[in-house]
């Protein structure tokens, strides 16, 4: 037995070392994605345009307007003279945000009453608009604390009993500055691993139909699980390569750091793959032509990138979707990948995720080994 | 050029397509599932962030404060912990994203020196949601604050000072409420566009080769142009059906406000999908293997179309170098134009540039795809 599957993985492997094409392709795309992805993927929010208009000019608005510059969130490019320039400004997108300070804005403040500013925003993209007026209510914020401080210091005006205030004090762990990059990297990790790797395992049987050198393979001594291991195992050495060429990218070049343990990891891996492969499998069961192949990635892959969590948040999606989400492997990869870069938990910790996944892979490959073997007959 | 041999070969790659009902499904499910899986799925506004919290004191002002976590929509107060230990678990562990700790002698300090502070640990990991998490927990934070405020004022019998020196008063245009699936879903229409355009077609020439049909097609009087136009059409009828899936779903089963003229999007639509079907055929001329095509179809569109047009992630936050390549991704206008139809109702003059953009792309691609097939058999 051992025998027969080595013949089937030295032809595998043949086959990928006559083919530079197919080689170039394991390699490049995975690269290229991980690159574009942790310079793309960010929700971060900051020199976000911004139209000025300042109908006060008085000491006060001016250092209000430039603690919104110096604050590196916003960048003040256009300065507008009415506000209808303001409007002009967000209406053709030169600006995402407008604020304008009203005349009178210093007295106001002086007379230590509210004075209020206008702050107008592109709500087009929903979650800059949302970030960008939180950062306004901070700055703002702060910059009138500030002031009526100075205020009572400087008019001597005793407040009696200094006025109640309730703070907030926030940590943020794992990710202090909350760089979305550490969050996307080693997403893109099992992202990229789960997307190859069925496509070349259910690809590779399928074309081994369509070409008819399946049934050639069948008339040798080979059993159907021998052939199934023989298949994937080669599929598997790879995702083990590919996550470690993407992993290393992610940590050497985008600089995300590995607290946790390898060791998990690689067992996490381990298992994910096995569900992969089980997919791929699953797949070229249901799969006459490489075209159909190609399109039933669509009806699985997508929907298991979109509910694994990878960007959007499960906890935000409906509960219908949500239970589906438990029938995703990517999504207690992720869990497993993400912790062991970020966080540095243990088994102790991710041990529901490894069962779960282990679960899952050992149902999905029983249920893809059943129908292949079915699907030779 | 002869109109009826591009007829003949549209004819023959429609039966292709109909015969073979599994695919046809397919691209008319594709439009179908993606909406729902996106519009659904990739929801960016955050609600019932899971809270733990830890109340040190057990005072009827920690409880106040705590009360005001569980009744906010965006926090679901998941535990009460009462130790570092137990905090640090429910963070590690994910089961919480948010812990409020009130800290022993909160209610003391309050009473004394009118100061209090309560910690926030915030799961970081996930930074977008992180940074909206500890904005919304700042205003619970805060609105606590004003009442107390507004409490012991009136005890003494004063009038407030006020507690918001500079007032901020925001209003937000083209998408009120901040629903980020009106942002998400015009995007989507490019997305599904790219998927059907580019991945159908790139199978088109690679499957001749394949199945060694290409012998027989080399034969024929055909012309190369004539080919690209017959084997275009079907595939191009194919893509509007799907626009026109994409866009009823996202009026009238997401309500996604449709503010500008359908015409525009129409003409912009069969713009891009141009280009789209162009870069499938020529990636399919030029790579032999089914599996190759498709996979290199894959980057060429689909990638960029997700990640590099703006459709979730805006281009002013990218590096400039990565900046600079969005202004070679067609879809980058695409987008454009698509959310600047949906939400601001612009019309042809304020898009003059990217549907320029879109057509002169259109043009080149529809060029280098007619001269990308050769009728050799090397």
């Amino acid at each position: 037995m051992i025998r027969r599957i080595a013949e089937l993985l030295i032809k595998e492997f043949l086959q990928l070392k006559r083919d530079r094409s197919a080689r170039l392709r394991l390699l490049i795309p995975p690269i290229i994605q991980m690159l574009l992805f942790g310079y793309a993927a960010t929700f971060e929010v900051f020199n976000v345009s911004t139209a000025v208009l300042d109908q006060d000019h008085t000491q006060a608005s001016r250092s209000l307007t430039a603690a919104f510059a110096a604050s590196g969130r916003f960048k003040l490019t256009v300065p507008a003279a009415t506000r209808g320039e303001v409007r002009d400004a967000i209406e053709k997108g030169d600006a995402e945000v407008g604020i304008v300070v009203p005349p009178g804005f210093a007295e106001l403040l002086e007379k230590g009453q509210s004075s209020p500013i206008q702050v107008l925003a592109d709500g087009s993209n929903s979650n800059t608009a949302l970030i960008a007026l939180g950062y306004v209510g901070q700055i703002a914020g702060s910059f009138g604390q500030n002031y009526a401080l100075e205020l009572a210091q400087r008019t001597g005006r005793a407040l009696g009993r200094p006025m109640v205030n309730v703070t907030m004090a926030e940590r943020y762990w794992y990710n202090p500055n909350l760089n979305s990059r550490w969050f996307f990297v080693p997403g893109v990790i099992g992202t990229l691993t789960l997307i190859t790797i069925v496509n070349l395992t259910a690809f590779a049987i399928v074309r081994e139909r369509e070409v008819g050198t399946l049934e050639q393979i069948l008339v040798t001594p080979i059993r159907p699980i021998e052939f199934i291991i023989g298949k994937t195992l080669p599929f598997f050495l790879i995702g083990l390569f590919e996550v470690a060429i993407v992993a290393a990218v992610g940590m050497l070049w985008f600089d995300v750091p590995f607290v946790g343990d390898p060791l998990l990891l690689f067992a996490g891996t381990c298992l994910f793959l096995m569900s992969v492969l089980a997919i791929g499998l699953l797949i070229s069961t249901v799969c006459m032509t490489q075209q159909q192949a190609f399109a039933s990635n669509f009806f699985v892959l997508n929907p298991m990138f979109i509910l694994s969590g990878f960007s959007f948040p499960i906890s935000s999606m409906p509960p219908v979707l949500q239970w589906f989400t438990y029938l995703d492997p990517l999504r207690y990869f992720l869990v497993i990948i993400r912790s062991c870069f970020l966080k540095g938990v243990g088994i102790a910790v991710l041990w529901p995720q490894m069962a779960a996944l282990a679960a899952l892979s050992a149902s999905l490959l029983a249920i893809a080994v059943l129908r292949f073997r079915k699907s030779l007959d | 050029m002869k109109l009826r041999r591009i007829k003949a070969i549209a004819v023959k790659e429609t039966l292709q397509i109909v015969r073979d009902p599994r695919s046809l499904m397919i691209a008319l499910l594709i439009p179908v599932l993606q909406m729902f899986m996106l519009g659904y799925g990739i929801s960016l506004d955050i609600e019932r962030i899971p809270v733990c919290a830890m109340d040190r004191e057990g005072s009827q002002q920690s409880q106040d404060l705590l009360k005001r976590f569980s009744a906010s929509r965006y926090f679901s107060v998941q535990k009460l912990v009462s130790n570092d230990g137990e905090l640090a678990h429910a963070i590690d562990d994910g089961s919480c994203r948010l812990g409020i700790v009130v800290p022993a002698g909160f209610s003391q300090a309050l009473n004394d020196t009118g100061r209090g502070t309560v910690q926030a640990v915030i799961d970081g990991t996930d930074s977008n949601t992180a940074n909206l998490a500890a904005n919304y927990a700042r205003a619970v934070v805060s609105g606590y604050s004003s009442a107390l405020q507004l409490r012991s004022v009136e005890r003494r019998g004063g009038h407030l000072q006020t507690q918001t020196p500079v007032a901020v008063e925001a209003r937000v245009w083209f998408n009120e409420d901040l629903v980020s699936r009106n942002y998400i879903i015009p995007g989507i229409v490019a997305l599904v566009m790219a998927i059907v355009g580019a991945q159908l077609t790139s199978l088109t020439i690679a499957r001749e080769w394949e199945r060694g049909t290409m012998e027989l097609l080399v034969s024929t009087p055909v012309k190369p142009l004539e080919l690209m136009l017959g084997k275009l059409a079907p595939y191009f009828l194919v893509g509007m059906a799907d626009a026109g899936i994409c866009l009823a779903l996202a009026v009238f089963w997401f309500e996604v406000p449709f503010r500008g003229a359908l015409t525009t999007l129409l003409f912009t639509t069969s713009l891009f999908l141009t280009v789209v079907l162009c870069i499938g055929y020529t990636v399919s001329v030029a790579i032999r293997s089914q599996v190759g095509a498709s996979q290199v179809a894959l980057i060429l569109t689909m990638l960029p179309t997700t990640l590099l047009s703006g459709f979730a992630f805006p281009i002013e936050q990218m590096p400039w170098p990565v900046r600079g390549v969005t202004y070679l991704v067609s879809a980058r206008y695409y987008v454009t134009i698509l959310k600047a139809v949906f939400l601001k109702g612009a019309g042809v003059s304020e898009l003059a540039l990217p549907i320029l953009c879109l057509a002169a792309y259109a043009a080149v691609l529809v060029l280098a795809a007619a001269r990308a097939f050769r009728k050799t058999l090397d």
